[in-house]
């Protein structure tokens, strides 16, 4: 059953993250972009970490495909893309970096295939000990409370910049 | 979960879905009757009594309507979007309700049945991210009309949704930092265990949270996306028949959830008052009422008639949040969009963020100089929130903060206004009164 449910949920996850690409208006990229992660969000849930799966929709499907919706619809809409596409400098570039990240994911998959969990607390055992949010939150904001705080300095940076954005179109 | 073997579990929970979903579907057509009945209370009218004993059959009247209206497709929306708007309003309207725990677990002879659809461990984060998806079907519905009002309605209701869930999140933070768990159920417990239902250690937050509420479901004085007078109903203009009803349904099972939600996270949930009784709690593979003064837990006792005497209290609690929605929908009239963009931003959310400083303060200095948690815990902490429910109230003054209708000091009217000539109507002109009687 839950084997069944994985597949059906990653065929969702990548068709959907297809259509984000194929898809020719921007609205429907976004819903194909919502049920991409969505079923990511699924797939947490078979992996019982409920946590991650509604701080997932939360975040992603949620609030940043909002503000998404927000600056196609007002920003974008009628704009044409095809030339920003066509530019051979930048598809040349983002060859390159999508390369560069499939290398990574490739390496990382081929380098240690069996993948066994470290050793120490089981996760069934945290989650009975501090709760669904507790057994994430511990170690987030112990262990590795900079890199947190950081992630939070640079989403800072991007809310300035689109209000700096924003700000020269009115 | 909850010890049950996995067929019972499977039919129980079967049943549960069925019974909550049939109960919540008919609770929507009927909080559309008490919404017409109790708003021509407050108008001096009669309502609809033709369909039926007090016009009980109303709702069926309109259903079957509905049914048989023409769908109509205008030519120039996005077709598949144009459809797919009400169901994605629908779907997380009606499965939000999964979570809240609406009675006392039900002894059975095949073992205790908790009377919940999902006891799932992250309980309100489940209803934060249903809530906010409950956004896309009204910004698609609008955006595929291709009718420029529809659109406006649907770009307000995104707004406005991103705006007050930030305060709705934060209010409910504090209810989370005084259970220490995100399950409803244990939300539930905490409030039978201290002995104060939670409307009162955190007043402010129950305030904060039940404005919120009502810009998250739209409904006055935040009905912006649907401001009839402003933008033609906004972003269901033009839907019809079962889709224009869709949208309705979702509407109200969203009040009814919400509605619930206060009474379970501000309310007690389905607790009956000043009665140990009833308290039940799944602690450690047992049922509990409770802890003794060693800390060891206590065996909840518990009957059918116990289930149905709380059910009972949750179901009242429910009703009495979707009257004070109703009555408030008839009562106040609705903001400009700059005072609910003002309110949300400027008010809610610094409020919330500094009510959240004190409450997780006030927790820290009790557990610090360990006051066991029980009543005298709550009623600390009722002190420190009453301080702070009488500072917000009185701080929220209307020119202060948000700039009223009338024109304050800050933007003084021209000295000399141009006169403009209104034309009298004569008092008994029955064309006027005909239409002031129509309506609803």
């Amino acid at each position: 059953m839950i084997d069944i449910l994985f597949y059906v949920f990653a065929a969702l996850a990548l068709g959907g993250a297809m259509g984000v690409v194929a898809g020719r208006s921007p609205v429907a990229s976004l819903l194909f972009m919502v049920l991409c992660l969505g079923s990511v969000a699924g797939i947490y849930v078979l992996l019982e970490a409920h946590f991650l799966a509604a701080v997932q929709v939360i975040v992603y499907a949620g609030a940043i495909m909002v503000l998404f919706l927000f600056v196609i619809m007002l920003l974008n809409l009628g704009h044409n893309y095809h030339p920003d596409l066509k530019a051979g400098l930048w598809s040349a570039l983002s060859f390159a970096v999508a390369g560069a990240l499939f290398g990574f994911l490739g390496r990382q998959l081929w380098g240690n295939r069996t993948m066994t969990p470290e050793a120490g607390d089981s996760v069934d055992a945290l989650v009975a000990q501090y709760g669904a949010v507790g057994a994430i939150a511990r170690p987030l904001y112990t262990e590795w409370v900079v890199p947190f705080e950081i992630t939070g300095i640079l989403l800072l940076v991007a809310i300035v910049g689109a209000l700096v954005l924003a700000k020269q179109r009115v | 979960m909850s010890g049950l073997s996995p067929g019972v579990f499977l039919v129980t929970s079967a049943v549960k879905v069925v019974a909550v979903f049939s109960v919540l579907m008919v609770a929507v057509a009927y909080t559309t009757l008490a919404e017409r009945r109790v708003s021509a209370w407050i108008q001096d009218r009669m309502g609809p009594n033709r369909v039926g004993p007090f016009g009980l059959l109303q709702p069926i009247a309109d259903g079957i309507k509905n049914f048989l209206k023409e769908e109509t497709l205008p030519g120039t929306s996005t077709k598949l979007f144009f459809v797919l708007g009400p169901m994605l309003a629908i779907v997380p309207a009606l499965v939000t309700f999964a979570v809240v725990p609406f009675a006392a677990p039900l002894p059975t002879p095949w073992g205790t049945v908790p009377m919940i659809v999902a006891d799932v461990p992250i309980g309100i984060l489940y209803i934060m991210a249903l809530s906010s998806l409950g956004v896309y079907g009204i910004v698609l519905g609008g955006w595929a009309s291709n009718n420029k009002y529809s659109f406006l309605g649907a770009l307000r209701a995104s707004a406005q949704m991103v705006s007050y869930e930030v305060a709705l999140g934060l209010s409910l933070v504090t209810v989370l930092m005084l259970t220490g768990n995100v399950t409803l159920t244990q939300v539930v417990f905490e409030q039978q265990h201290l002995g104060l239902w939670f409307v009162l250690p955190l007043s402010l937050g129950f305030i904060l949270f039940v404005i919120s509420a009502f810009a998250e479901t739209n409904r006055l004085p935040f009905d912006m996306p649907e401001a009839e007078s402003e933008l033609v109903t906004g972003y269901h203009t033009e839907y019809s028949s079962m889709k224009f009803s869709m949208f309705f349904i979702a509407e109200y099972a969203h009040v009814i959830t919400q509605s619930a939600l206060m009474a379970t996270l501000f309310l007690g949930g389905w607790d009956i008052p000043f009665w140990h009784g009833d308290d039940a709690f799944y602690f450690q593979g047992q049922w509990i009422q409770g802890f003794d003064a060693a800390g060891t837990p206590v065996l909840a006792t518990l009957a059918w008639w116990k289930t149905l005497l709380t059910l009972g209290a949750f179901v009242l609690k429910t009703s009495l949040f979707v009257l004070v929605y109703i009555w408030v929908r008839w009562t106040l009239p609705r903001f400009r969009y700059d005072q609910v963009m003002q309110l949300g931003w400027k008010i809610m959310l610094p409020t919330a963020l500094a009510y959240l400083m004190l409450i997780a303060g006030t927790i820290l200095v009790l557990d610090e100089i360990s006051v066991p948690f029980g009543l005298t815990y709550g009623l600390i902490l009722t002190v420190v929130s009453m301080i702070g429910t009488v500072v917000f109230t009185f701080w929220l003054d209307r020119d202060r903060v948000i700039s009223g209708a009338s024109p304050s000091a800050r933007w003084p009217l021209p000295q000399s206004m141009p006169s403009v000539d209104v034309p009298q109507l004569s008092e008994t002109d029955p064309s006027q009164a005909a239409v002031g009687a129509g309506g609803n």
